[in-house]
Parts: C-alpha cells; sequence; structure tokens
C-alpha cells in the first residue's frame, strides 16, 4: 500500500463529512481547511515517497495495469499534488474572512473539496479514460462555483465557460475513441508502449492535434484562451484563486504528461507549432494585460500570459527546457493564487478592483502593500524572487537549445511584465487615494497571502535543490520507459 | 454496419458544430448535446462492432472462444452519456437563468449594457 490513493480519498472524505455534519457556516469553514491541510500532509508524504522510491503505481482492486485503473505518482505529478494541497489550504483558510453566505449555505465548501479531488485525481490518473473522469469531476464543481453567484455578469461568464469545456470535453473524448479504436488500449504505460512501436503517422498527427485543441482550450493557450479573460474577473477571490491557479495548469499538466509520453518522435514541425504557439500566448496575453483597468482583469491576462512560459518546454522538448516550465508552473500556481487572494482583500476594503476605486492602500494598509509585493515582483520577475529564477531558467534553456526567437519573446515578455506588474503597484498600492480609509480590515485575510509569500520567498532560498528537483523530473518525463516500467512491471509481478 | 455508423457520427458532429455558432441560446445547447451523442456513437464504432457475441465466458471454460464483443467501449460509453447527460443539464439550467436575466435568447446580447 502506498501513499497515492490519499490526495483522492481525503477531499473526498472531507466532502461527505461537509455534507453529513450539518453545523454552521463555523464548522464548515474548521473541517474544510483541516481537510485541506490533512491532504497537503497526504500529498508532502507522497511527494517524499516518490523522492525515495521512484514512480510509485497503484493499481486499483489489484488488477494488473493494462485492465484496470491505475494512478501513477512520478516527481512531476507529485510535485504538483502538493501544490494543489497548498493551494487548497490556502483558499479554505481565506475563508474564515466571510464568504457570501448564500453560497456557502448551498454547499460552497463542499465543491471546493470535490474541485481539489478532481484536480488531484488529474494529476494522478495513470489511464486515459479515468483522466477525462478527473477532469470532468474538476470542472463540474467549477461549473457550479462559478454559477453560484447571480450578477448578470457572473452568469454570463459562467455560460461562456461552461460551453467552451464543454466542446473541448467533446473533443477529449473524440480522441479517446479514436486512441482506443487504434490501439485498443487507455493505459498511459501501454499506450506509450504501443506508440514506441509505431511509426508517427497521419493517425498519430490527427490524436496530437485533438489532445493539443482539447487542453488548449483547457489550458486557455493562445488562439483558445478567449474564455479565460471573459469569466476569471467576475469570480469572488477564493474561486478565482483556486482556479487560477489550479485549472489551466491541470491542462498544461496533461499535454506535458501526453506529448512525452506518446509523441516524442513526432515530426519537428509539430514541435515548432508548439513554440510559435507558446510565443503568441506570451505576447497576447500581456498585450492584453497591458490594455486593462481592473486589477483583476489584468491578472487574468497575465495568466494567459504566462500560460506560454509554461508550455514553452512543450515546444522545445529539451530536457532543461521542460524543467524549466514545471519550474515556472510550480511557481506560477502560488504566485498567481495569491494575487487573485489579494484582490479579494481590494474587493473587500474598496469594493471594486477597477483602478479608479483602488489607490492609497500602503497609507492606509501598509502591511497588505508589503505582503503584496512579494508576489507582484516575483511574477514581474525581479531578482532575486521565484519569477526570476523561472524566468532565467527558461532564457537559458531557450537560447542554449538555440531558440532564438523565443528567447527573445520570453525576455520581452518579461519587460512587458514587469510593466504591467509595476502599473498595478503604482495604481493600487501608490496613488494618492480620495479620503482616508480607516475602516478595520480583518486580520484573517493576510494569513492566506502571507503564508503564500513566505513559501514564494523560501523558492528564492531553495532555488538550487529545486531547480535540481525539476530536472529530475523532466528527465523522467523525458525517458517514458522508466513510467512503462514502474506500471507495466508491477503488473507482471502481481 | 460501421460506414452508416461513421456517417451518422459525422452527421452529428457536423450538425453540433453548426448549431454551436448559431446565436440562439437553444440552438447551442442541441448542439452541444448532439456533439457529445455523435462523440459517443464514434467511441462505440471505433471499439469495433461485433454482432451477437456477448463477451461471457461459457460454463466450465476459463476463457472465451471464437468473436466476442469488446466490452470496454461499451463501458466507455455508458460512463460518458452519464456525465454528458449530466453536463447538459446544468447548461440548461444556466442557459435557463441567462435567458431570465438578458431577457433574450441572443448570444450576442450579451455583455453589453454593462461595460
Amino acid at each position: 500500500m502506498n501513499a497515492v490513493i490519499f490526495p483522492i480519498i481525503i477531499p473526498l472524505l472531507t466532502a461527505i463529512i461537509l455534507v453529513l455534519v450539518p453545523g454552521g457556516a463555523r464548522v464548515q469553514r474548521w473541517i474544510s481547511f483541516i481537510g485541506s491541510l490533512a491532504m497537503t500532509t497526504a500529498a508532502v508524504l507522497l511527494f517524499a515517497q516518490t523522492q525515495q522510491q521512484g514512480i510509485l503505481v497503484l493499481q486499483a482492486g489489484g488488477w494488473p495495469a493494462p485492465f484496470g485503473i491505475t494512478l501513477v505518482a512520478d516527481l512531476f505529478a507529485s510535485m504538483l499534488v502538493v501544490a494543489t494541497g497548498i493551494v487548497g489550504v490556502a483558499v479554505t483558510s481565506s475563508a474564515f474572512a466571510g464568504v457570501d453566505p448564500l453560497s456557502e449555505a448551498s454547499g460552497y465548501h463542499v465543491l471546493i473539496q470535490v474541485l481539489l479531488m478532481g484536480v488531484s485525481g488529474a494529476f494522478l490518473a495513470g489511464d486515459l479514460f479515468n483522466l477525462y473522469v478527473w477532469v470532468e469531476v474538476m470542472l463540474v464543481a467549477s461549473f457550479v462555483l462559478m454559477a453560484f453567484h447571480r450578477t448578470r455578469a457572473q452568469i454570463e461568464a459562467a455560460f461562456k465557460y461552461v460551453t467552451l469545456n464543454l466542446i473541448a470535453s467533446s473533443l477529449f473524448l473524440t480522441a479517446l475513441g479514436l486512441l482506443y479504436g487504434g490501439t485498443g488500449t487507455l493505459n498511459m504505460a501501454d499506450l506509450a508502449r504501443h506508440f514506441r512501436h509505431h511509426q508517427t503517422g497521419t493517425f498519430e498527427l490527427i490524436l496530437a492535434v485533438l489532445f493539443f485543441t482539447a487542453f488548449g482550450i483547457k489550458a486557455a493557450l493562445f488562439p483558445l484562451f478567449f474564455w479565460l479573460p471573459a469569466s476569471y474577473h467576475t469570480l469572488p477571490a477564493g474561486v478565482g484563486a483556486l482556479f487560477a491557479g489550479l485549472l489551466t495548469k491541470v491542462g498544461v499538466y496533461a499535454l506535458l504528461r501526453l506529448f512525452t509520453l506518446f509523441f516524442q518522435h513526432a515530426p519537428p514541425e509539430l514541435y515548432r507549432l508548439f513554440l510559435i504557439q507558446a510565443a503568441c500566448t506570451m505576447i497576447v496575453g500581456l498585450i492584453g494585460a497591458l490594455g486593462q483597468r481592473d486589477f483583476r482583469r489584468v491578472l487574468s491576462f497575465n495568466l494567459v500570459g504566462h500560460l506560454g512560459y509554461t508550455t514553452v518546454g512543450l515546444g522545445l522538448m529539451t530536457q532543461s527546457a521542460i524543467a524549466a516550465s514545471i519550474l515556472y508552473m510550480f511557481h506560477h500556481i502560488f504566485v498567481i493564487t495569491n494575487l487573485y487572494l489579494i484582490s479579494g482583500i481590494f474587493l473587500r476594503l474598496r469594493r471594486s478592483t477597477h483602478f479608479t476605486a483602488l489607490g492609497a492602500i500602503y497609507r492606509d494598509y501598509p502591511w497588505v502593500a508589503v505582503i503584496s509585493m512579494i508576489p507582484l515582483f516575483s511574477l514581474a520577475g525581479v531578482p532575486p524572487l521565484s519569477g526570476f529564477i523561472g524566468k532565467l531558467a527558461l532564457v537559458r534553456a531557450t537560447f542554449g537549445a538555440g531558440a532564438w526567437f523565443t528567447g527573445a519573446v520570453v525576455l520581452a515578455v518579461g519587460v512587458l511584465t514587469l510593466i504591467s506588474m509595476a502599473r498595478l503597484w503604482d495604481e493600487s498600492f501608490w496613488k494618492p487615494g480620495s479620503e482616508r480609509d480607516t475602516s478595520a480590515m480583518s486580520r484573517v485575510m493576510l494569513l492566506p497571502i502571507a503564508g503564500l509569500s513566505v513559501i514564494t520567498l523560501a523558492f528564492t532560498v531553495a532555488a538550487g535543490p529545486l531547480f535540481d528537483l525539476t530536472l529530475r523530473a523532466s528527465q523522467q518525463l523525458l525517458n517514458p520507459e522508466q513510467y512503462m516500467n514502474a506500471v507495466l512491471k508491477v503488473a507482471q509481478l502481481r | 454496419m460501421e460506414l452508416i455508423l461513421a456517417i451518422t457520427a459525422g452527421t452529428l458532429y457536423g450538425a453540433g458544430c453548426y448549431l454551436i455558432l448559431r446565436r440562439r441560446l437553444a440552438q447551442l445547447i442541441i448542439g452541444l448535446g448532439l456533439m457529445s451523442n455523435g462523440t459517443n456513437l464514434l467511441i462505440f464504432t471505433a471499439g469495433g462492432l461485433t454482432r451477437a457475441h456477448a463477451p461471457i465466458i461459457p460454463e466450465g471454460r476459463t476463457a472465451i472462444t471464437g468473436a466476442f464483443a469488446d466490452p470496454v467501449p461499451q463501458a466507455l460509453v455508458l460512463t460518458a452519456i452519464v456525465i454528458g447527460f449530466g453536463v447538459l443539464a446544468f447548461s440548461l439550467v444556466l442557459a435557463h437563468r441567462v435567458h431570465v436575466m438578458t431577457g433574450s435568447d441572443d448570444i450576442d446580447q450579451m455583455g453589453k449594457e454593462q461595460e
């Protein structure tokens, strides 16, 4: 018995307890918070186990690999599960400062736990259909969380989001159907073995494009990202933080996982296309961010732009590029979650996140400003914060692989991000405000953002070990033999 | 038989796409439904069609002999139908909310009057 199942089971149990124990809002918040803490502990244990024992495999029900459902945890997956747990803790603890009472009474905490379960399930799935199911679990929870709120903008945003995601799911399912028809299996290790023995032909290319489109929509990549800036800025802060931190990352994770396992030997034109896509995502996202005058809208566009960074590795397929992408993804999860939580403080203090409503936060609430500085300037890539380390790794990887154009785009977009973040800082913290704001702020709101900022700072201190870790994770991704042996050998032993 | 089902699935995809691109909410929802049914049919067909051979091991044997229908695509389709049904029901309710709020079923009316 290994720890692979616990990051999935614990949120499920927490959700069940939340449904069964009625209690008031206070009790619910505590249960949800403790559940997330337990899940993070389980995730850290799992991570420690994958460090010691290599790739961990759990065959559900004891059915051997190509037949049963397989859960697999390698370094990449377990890192992301740890990040999921920490984001869960941050979001559930931000609920102590108050959640919309209507949505809290109708299952806010339950849905958050279900969403966390879906996300960690998707990271750990070793079977494509299982991956589909986890993604649907996560999406259905996110649909309901998004539709809770009753303003017109929120309902419309939810509708766009639901439609686009349904289309993406349909495409993914289509790819699964064709894949099963062509190969007779949906187990990821078994499929990797199949693709190893076959030349990349039309069939594989069609699948690659279907997977790319399906997960490109979910990951909000260049031509397919429009739903994200159209919906994320309407979300309440806690939900927005959860979505921004985790949902798009599942799409990026699936792309990295599937393309390294199945299509490593696809023609280079495909990968050149990915590089162009990554460059366009970065440029369009940041140009969009510079055109906005609302804190949360700027964040949405920045989120899109920075997803481009996380897919550079997908286009280059070298060990250092994938490592840099993983590093950037890991850092970005914490930073963007933190920034959305900070937008929640603005909403509480000023009722809006539009630039006209913001300003003088530094004068009125210096501590908020000091703590917010860390994620803001980390996203901007100011040394020595974690964003700088991620970008440095990316620049080295792109120039090292001879991708001068992409490297130049990474640098240019870094400058644009700096401008965009400096503008956010100026408009929300430094700009002179109208009258002095004296309303007391609950200190509870500071806890999650302070915690996430400490983690961001810890990345700076532990930059060396962290980069080694991502290098090992990317080495595992680029050598699917390890993954295949781990899954299929276990099958033979049983 | 495969050909007929393949053409049907293709028609469902095509009709679904066409309806998704329309401006009316109801048509959009029907389009999504058609597309998910097209997908289900595709999985079913791609898994291989076999006539009248249930995948059941006869009594006293340890393995199936002769041709049999692959049960996996059927299980997949069943799961996909359930998920698709649930999500479609949800999007219907959501579309109803949108309709109540905007007073119109024209998607192009969305997002107006609030900038």
